[in-house]
């Protein structure tokens, strides 16, 4: 009982979890900074550049707003982060364990990604600021856009695999190949790789944190500690949702050879490409025109991608 | 050395305060941000909220208006933090210092660690400065 207690932490806490997905989702966000600074004909920062943000953020001072609701503005960071870190936790092991997935497993995956989101907007309303209020608002509105055409892309997985465990999803790819090769399976990555942009808060649907109106959005009043755990939390998800998206569609990945390993690093290399050319080659959209982009062409092709998946294309 | 004070060295946040300068000093300062100079190398970064500044960078002489706004921003920013002051206005408020609606030089009202004069420095000279303002973290 308390061996299994004790695994359950180091699982959460230092192997598939919090720091093993820290520390590559820290690394990736140097990687973002690298690439986004070459493209720009800088040099960009040094390798060590996000844990140096980190760690200095650790020894600032923590400022309450007067007049917010000072415990929710200290535990929303916290909420993000345990979320985030249980889904890498979940997903590592259902990539190792694909017996180990409970019943509706997907369905929590997905709840799981939307409390970053809510812990942004919990933070930015708790903390008494208007424009922090505004980010929070317009966060509101961002998740209102991308959650249909994401859910829609969910679906059509389920209908290709006839499963919604993670785990079989999984096991389904590895009998029958990867999903991003059929056509339906295609256009559900397509629109993923739209929402999971927009859930990144990268630009060109970087709306909530503007920095040019809102200068930092909902973060717009946290320092210190804090605020590390919201960039944490950022940098968890930069290694979270390209992994989900790999299990879900590029046919996870096999931990017991360096073959599999190798492919995973590749599948996940070339998500970030794709990530890092969409945030570097486009201005930042307007509210309504997100809404517009996601219910209108985006929500289409996932619609598309479903009824070709009910056809068995 | 302590891990937060490397980190505090390494990656130095900077919030940019215009307090009612000629605008001279500013561009200058947005010209040391933009890619020619690349500041990023160094890990500073230009951010929008003042609580997640650790350096502030004041320019411009301050006016009657402006005062109370100066006092605020450098309490706004959390501990430990830097302030540098751009150009010879920031110092010294050279030619303005009869003018009518100007106050007091920016170190009487908020402890300055490193002077930049010049008008305006040359991007440079205020990089320079913020190494030096960084080199005083022991």
């Amino acid at each position: 009982m308390i061996l299994g207690a004790i695994k359950l932490l180091i699982l959460f806490l230092i192997f598939p979890g919090f720091i093993f997905a820290a520390l590559v989702g820290l690394f990736t966000s140097w990687v973002d900074r690298k690439i986004s600074a070459r493209v720009q004909y800088r040099q960009g920062p040094p390798w060590y550049q996000p844990f140096a943000d980190i760690l200095k953020l650790f020894g600032k001072e923590i400022f309450i707003p007067e007049g917010g609701a000072s415990f929710i503005f200290l535990a929303a960071p916290w909420l993000g982060l345990s979320a985030v870190t249980l889904v890498a936790t979940m997903l590592w092991q259902f990539n190792v364990h694909p017996a180990g997935s409970f019943i509706g497993d997907l369905i929590v995956v997905l709840y799981l990604f939307t409390v970053p989101s809510l812990a942004l907007m919990l933070g930015g309303s708790a903390s008494r600021n208007p424009l922090a209020a505004i980010g929070a608002s317009r966060e509101m509105k961002l998740i209102l856009a991308y959650e249909l055409p994401f859910l829609l892309a969910i679906f059509t997985l389920v209908a290709k695999s006839g499963s919604i465990l993670i785990g079989s999803v999984v096991a389904f790819q590895q009998s029958h190949g990867m999903l991003a090769l059929s056509l339906s399976g295609m256009l559900a990555l397509l629109v993923s790789i739209l929402v999971m942009q927009a859930k990144l808060g990268f630009v060109p649907f970087d709306i909530p944190e503007a920095e040019q109106e809102l200068m930092a959005g909902p973060l717009l009043e946290y320092s210190g500690l804090p605020l590390a755990v919201f960039k944490l939390t950022k940098a968890l998800l930069f290694y979270t949702l390209p992994l989900f998206l790999i299990t879900l569609y590029l046919g996870g990945f096999n931990p017991y050879s360096w073959v599999g390993i190798l492919g995973l690093v590749i599948k996940y290399v070339l998500l970030l490409v794709i990530i890092i050319l969409i945030k570097n080659t486009n201005p930042r959209i307007r509210t309504d025109q997100a809404l517009r982009f996601f219910w209108g062409p985006v929500t289409i092709l996932a619609a598309a991608g479903f009824i070709f998946a009910l056809i068995g294309w | 050395m302590h891990p937060f004070k490397w980190g505090l060295k390494k990656s130095p946040w900077v919030f940019h305060l215009g307090a009612s300068a000629c605008n001279n000093c500013d561009i200058e300062i947005l010209d040391t941000l933009a890619p020619k100079f690349d500041v990023e190398r160094f890990g500073i970064v230009l951010v929008g909220s003042p609580r997640h500044a650790d350096v502030l960078v004041v320019s411009g002489i301050v006016n009657r208006q402006c005062l109370e706004r100066v006092k605020r921003v450098y309490d706004a920013i959390p501990k430990p933090k830097l302030v540098v002051a751009i150009g010879v206005c920031a110092c010294t408020a050279n030619m303005f210092r009869d003018s009518y609606n100007f106050t007091m030089p920016v170190d009487q009202i908020i402890p300055v660690d490193i002077y930049v004069p010049g008008c305006p420095p040359k991007p440079e000279a205020i990089i320079a400065g913020v190494v030096k303002a960084l080199e005083k973290i022991k």
